[in-house]
């Protein structure tokens, strides 16, 4: 058979939920990942080059799922494109754009920064970057009031990188990745909010509090000539449309009598977390070189996660590679004492453990102690050791693998790193068990064989409908019996069906083609669901049957007829017979 | 089901490996397109026993897909929330002439399943695919509104060979 990679760019198989995409230049991927040699040829769309990169992300679990460029993303968006916007097009950049899917758990796959990284180290191209505190002369400090408490916003977590050179791709992949989080692990920045500052601009010691929402005054980064008080300004926020990628933030802190601001020694507005940055404090290309980041947060967990995650993404840039500089979160009370203080960033490496017989028993293959160390190296949780005593093998869980939380995060790694295929054929469980359908289905099978030997054809139809359908339109009073939808994304379904009567009459109306001369007559067997204050999700299903005849005569001898022959109730059965 | 497995070996001392299977509806809240509805159906299965391995879930997934004329498999790693390690489950579709996803699987996590109190031994594996997809690509039809709901025409239905592999 042809090599996996010509899987077609399609929709994934029903995920039950969404994968980031990140978008990465593939050139300045394929420098990060030491490959310079392919060619031109090599370089087309479906080429070689595209090829090996899919096998790659196949190995180690991440998904190439678009190629594209910002021209081909525009050009999409209009339909026809006359000359005028065709000329517009072509001035935009047509650079290759890799659009990557990664899994939701892996932080540090959310940026080129991290994908290559993780990607050298898999190939064992360099090892995994033991991350270093740098202690400065004097520690920034970050001075909290509680009344950020009230907001409620009480956390943050702050960090300095030193050294940093902007231009313009890591600019960008700076702003982005912040972008990323803040989709993600931030959940739309209400658990966490990332702040980025000219540390060269401002000075400490710097301040989290919550200011009288009409007495904060600054210049937003979106506005740089204009001052704004804040709720003013989230008024502003909540109507231009120039500024609509910022509305559905205001309502975090909008209706809060206080709003909470980062500011420093000056009292000059760094951020009015979780909306906007300050001008004054805003990172510049080609002039910023030391970061001030702060991350507030109502989850300090994920603060913490979140903000280990820019640092070590980042730090590649720094003067000193992948050193950070701490700061002191000092939470005061009321009266201006100290309540708790934080260092951050925590940026620790933790050891986590395995038995290495647990690791071969889950996958199902001998591997020794070395092998098991070396596989745990190519997946950032080098160095790793054995204890014979034990039977343990110990890793090291650097900050960027939040995701690993018990040991068969390890071993899914060391799988990995192993290759799955390596399985294959596998070996199907010596588990011996009797099996068979549930009575209720084998009973609905031996219904359905015997009603299409009556003559009916059998459907099968959406157990969602209109409201109107299954109430109004069968002269029903709407008793409150249906299961509502309660954020329908599509008007047609509003709620669960009580009776499968509408599935059966939009057949009909969708099929009046059928030849009449013996009546068109099917049937379905299949649930719906009643709500019912005694079962613990509030709602039961029961298994219907329903049948329909439609032609030239009412065929009430035909229903009849199928009732009296499977009908052990008749007058339950014939209740629910309607003429049309 | 499996939290009414561990109330058995609670009550019994007992624990006795199961299979299970599932073929039923599920409902997503997103938007639809032709090959995509609100609900659809799933097809599950699930071995719960002691010191199973990813090489049994292989061989479990390898069996059945040969069952429906999918004989050539690769696997990927994935992110579940709930199974450790996971793994997308791809076929040489034999109609498509090329690969393609056809499914899911994976390990069900300790969290899971300690707190039910089943043995600490006792690991679960489970796969799942949607049953539209693959009958979309091996009856070649185009369009979810022409296989399942209201618009299926009756004729098709009347007219369709019986369904057999390969």
């Amino acid at each position: 058979p042809p090599p996996l990679a010509e899987t077609p760019r399609r929709a994934p198989a029903a995920r039950p939920f969404t994968m980031p995409t990140v978008g990465v230049g593939r050139d300045e991927l394929f420098a990060r990942l030491g490959q310079t040699s392919y060619t031109p040829e090599d370089l087309v769309e479906e080429g070689k080059a595209q090829h090996e990169f899919d096998e790659l992300c196949f190995e180690f679990g991440i998904e190439l799922d678009d190629v594209t460029s910002d021209r081909m993303m525009a050009a999409n968006e209009i339909k026809n494109a006359d000359a005028e916007a065709q000329a517009k097009l072509d001035e935009l950049d047509d650079t290759v754009i890799y659009k990557i899917d990664i899994p939701a758990n892996r932080y540090d796959l959310l940026c080129i920064e991290g994908i290559a990284r993780s990607l050298r180290i898999f190939k064992g191209l360099e090892s995994a970057p033991t991350y270093q505190i740098i202690e400065p002369a004097q520690r920034q400090i970050m001075r909290v009031k509680p009344s950020v408490k009230d907001v409620p916003r009480p956390f943050v977590v702050c960090a300095v990188l030193r050294g940093m050179n902007f231009e313009e791709n890591n600019y960008k992949s700076f702003i982005d990745l912040q972008d990323k989080l803040h989709q993600n692990i931030c959940r739309m920045r209400k658990l966490v909010a990332i702040g980025t500052h000219d540390l060269d601009v401002v000075e400490g010691p710097f301040q989290y509090d919550a200011q009288p929402r009409d007495e904060v005054s600054f210049v937003p980064l979106t506005e740089e000539d204009k001052e704004w008080t804040g709720k003013a300004l989230l008024d502003h926020y909540n109507t231009d449309p120039g500024c609509k990628h910022l509305k559905p933030y205001t309502k975090l802190i909008y209706d809060c009598p206080n709003y909470p601001v980062i500011s420093d020694a000056k009292g000059r507005v760094m951020s009015m977390p979780p909306i906007i940055n300050g001008a004054h404090s805003r990172i510049q290309k080609g002039k910023t070189t030391n970061v001030f980041i702060e991350c507030t947060a109502t989850d300090l967990t994920k603060a913490h996660i979140v903000l280990d995650t820019m640092v070590t993404m980042f730090s590649e840039y720094c003067s000193e590679k992948f050193s950070v500089e701490p700061v002191d979160v000092i939470y005061e009370t009321a009266d201006g004492g100290v309540e708790s203080t934080e260092t951050t960033p925590r940026l620790s490496s933790r050891m986590a453990e395995a038995q290495l017989t647990d690791i071969c028993s889950v996958i199902g293959v001998e591997l020794d102690a070395p092998t098991v160390c070396e596989l745990c190296t190519k997946m950032q949780l080098g160095p790793a050791s054995y204890d014979e005593a034990t039977g343990t093998i110990s890793v090291t869980v650097p900050p960027t693998r939040s995701d690993i939380l018990h040991a068969v995060d390890i071993i899914e790694d060391v799988a990995i790193a192993y290759g799955f295929n390596k399985l294959i054929p596998g070996e199907v469980p010596p588990t011996q068990t009797v099996g068979g359908p549930l009575p209720l289905n084998h009973f609905s099978d031996q219904l359905r064989d015997e009603v299409a030997r009556a003559g009916f054809t059998e459907v099968l139809t959406h157990g969602l409908c209109m409201t109107r359908e299954n109430f109004d339109n069968l002269r029903r009073v709407n008793d409150g019996s249906a299961v509502q939808l309660s954020n329908p994304a599509n008007e047609e379904y509003e709620v669960v069906r009580t009776t499968l009567l509408p599935g059966l009459l939009k057949t009909l109306k969708h099929n009046k083609s059928m030849p009449v001369k013996d009546g068109i007559k099917f049937y379905e067997i299949s649930d719906v669901v009643l709500q019912d204050t005694n079962a613990d999700v509030g709602a039961r299903n029961e298994r219907h049957l329903a049948a329909t005849y439609a032609g030239l005569t009412d065929g009430f001898e035909v229903i009849h007829g199928l009732v009296d022959r499977y009908g052990s109730d008749k007058s339950k059965l014939l209740s629910s017979f309607t003429m049309l | 089901m499996l939290y009414r497995l561990a109330n058995d070996y609670k009550a019994t001392g007992v624990f006795t490996p199961k299979k299970y299977f599932s073929v039923d509806r599920v409902f997503r809240n997103e938007s639809m397109d032709n090959t995509h509805l609100c609900e659809f159906h799933q097809v599950e299965g699930l071995v719960a026993d002691r010191n199973l391995s990813l090489k049994h879930l292989i061989g479990m997934i390898k069996t059945f897909f040969e069952a429906i004329g999918i004989t050539q498999l690769r696997f990927k790693p994935a992110f579940n929330p709930y199974t450790e390690p996971s793994m997308e489950v791809f076929g040489f579709h034999p109609d498509l002439g090329k690969w393609t996803e056809i499914g899911n699987s994976g390990m069900f996590r300790p969290e899971m399943l300690a707190p039910m109190g089943l043995p600490p031994d006792v690991r679960v594996i489970a796969w799942g695919l949607s049953l539209e997809r693959p009958t979309m690509i091996k009856y070649r039809i185009r369009n979810i509104r022409d296989l399942f709901g209201h618009k299926v025409d009756l004729n098709m239905m009347k007219e369709s060979p019986l369904a057999r592999f390969p």
